[in-house]
């Protein structure tokens, strides 16, 4: 499924992988966060951190209210911080509906308010935004980009989208096609650049670009 | 309506059966009415309620809880699983009968033998249900508490008994009325006293009225304790549950 990925991230980094769908990213965060122990290689996270993650589906707990589910995972976190995730979410309306009763946009909002209000040191996200319309994406990956610069914290998202990839992270690796290894590594410093048209457009052609060269390897041209 | 139109008919034909098959063999519901009322003023029903009901309460609670606790054990760990079928088929189908005899025989006419007794002819039909759930629970829930590091205690609580809950009631729903039959049975053998006790007396008098007096009023209940306690508690239970329209 993989082969040869090696890398590392400096604290409070935003990495961005993009890959072909079925290529082994979703395997790659399974091995990171500990579900899947079928590897060889080694993980290094630091010690004491607490991980959150935001799997592909919500992932509630249905016979909990909302406001249960991020409680139970974040049991020492204050009112107040649970409020203003909330309120950053636009979930406060919705604290005491059950997740049966929620949209997958709201149900996203309340796996997203989970994984932060765990205040982590490793946050993962696996295609936190896919199968949503694009307003509400890009409407929530606002609200990501919030959260992310109010508390940093070592980030690692997957997604196919590589908008979305520029539009969040400091640094993009970009997957082969299965079995997966990374065939490049751009620094997109989110922060610190403005992500106009222009910029995100360049970025654009250089991950095709990219792209189409592994390709070209990996074909025996 | 349908159901008290339903309910008379049932008393229309008890009445006209009691005329056809006679007041010996089958008393008319006058008879069995005044039989309660008589046994209710003299206090004797009350007691007997109270001591069977005291016996189903204890083998009911011990019987699930020890069932649970095994059933989910055996749902989640495989070797518990391949050890403890064998022992579950064989007391499975070990009839309810033998399981009395034995404890009786091995314990005594004891209290501890009857409740004992009781509880064993229950255990296996819980546990089969309750592995069931254990075997159903859903992988990512699990994989989300071990992510998110939730302790042991915290994630059977919140991520597995909600989902065990809907097996939990079911063998609750079919526990109790097997163990409310089998208490009578085995008061019936070797107690001095309950319904089943009474039971055995009316039987070797060749009292019918007692004996229906007796079966009504515990089916009365019984169906008390269903409406009043346990549907409330389904209910509560089910609020998160989303309807289909």
């Amino acid at each position: 499924m993989l082969r040869d990925i090696a890398f590392t991230l400096e604290p409070g980094e935003v990495a961005a992988f993009v890959g072909p769908s079925g290529c082994g990213k979703t395997t790659m965060l399974r091995i990171i966060a500990g579900l899947d122990r079928d590897y060889e290689g080694t993980v290094a996270r630091q010690c004491d951190g607490a991980i959150g993650m935001v799997f592909q589906e919500p992932r509630l707990l249905p016979w909990r209210t909302v406001e249960e589910n991020v409680r139970l995972i974040a049991p020492r976190a204050s009112e107040g911080e649970l409020a203003a995730l909330f309120d950053t979410l636009e979930l406060a309306p919705h604290r005491r509906h059950y997740p049966g009763q929620l949209s997958l946009g709201l149900a996203r909002r309340t796996a997203l308010a989970r994984a932060f209000a765990v205040e982590a040191s490793l946050l993962i996200l696996d295609e936190p935004f896919v199968s949503l319309d694009d307003a509400l994406a890009a409407r929530l990956r606002g609200e990501l980009i919030k959260l992310i610069d109010s508390r940093p914290v070592t980030t690692l998202l997957v997604t196919h989208d590589v908008e979305e990839a520029i539009g969040l992270a400091d640094r993009l690796f970009l997957l082969s096609a299965g079995p997966a290894r990374i065939i490049a590594e751009l620094p997109i410093a989110r922060r610190d650049a403005a992500a106009t048209a222009g910029r995100v457009a360049a970025i654009k052609a250089e991950v095709a670009r990219l792209t189409q060269t592994a390709r070209g390897v990996s074909c025996g041209r | 309506m349908l159901r008290l139109l339903s309910i008379a008919i049932l008393i229309g034909a008890w009445y006209a059966g009691s005329l056809v098959a006679g007041e010996r063999m089958l008393p008319g519901p006058a008879a069995v009415l005044a039989a309660i009322v008589e046994e209710a003023r003299s206090g004797a029903l009350a007691l007997s309620l109270a001591a069977t009901l005291a016996r189903v309460a204890l083998a009911f609670s011990l019987a699930m809880a020890v069932g649970t606790a095994l059933g989910l054990l055996m749902g989640r760990v495989k070797l518990a699983d391949k050890l403890g079928d064998p022992w579950l088929v064989v007391l499975l189908n070990l009839p309810a009968l033998v399981i009395i005899i034995l404890a009786y025989v091995w314990g005594g006419l004891t209290e501890a033998a009857a409740i004992a007794a009781v509880a064993v002819n229950k255990l296996p039909n819980t546990i089969v249900t309750i592995r069931e759930g254990a075997r159903a629970l859903d992988p990512a829930l699990d994989e989300m508490a071990h992510v998110f590091a939730m302790p042991r205690a915290k994630a059977i609580r919140h991520v597995v008994m909600p989902q065990v809950a809907p097996y939990f009631a079911a063998a609750a729903r079919s526990g109790l009325s097997l163990v409310w039959k089998i208490v009578l049975v085995v008061e019936l053998l070797g107690r001095p006293n309950g319904v089943g006790f009474e039971m055995g007396i009316a039987f070797q008098l060749f009292d019918v009225t007692r004996i229906i007096a007796y079966a009504l009023v515990f089916v009365a209940v019984m169906l008390t304790i269903e409406t009043v306690l346990v549907q409330p508690l389904e209910r509560r239970a089910s609020r998160w549950r989303v309807r289909t329209a």
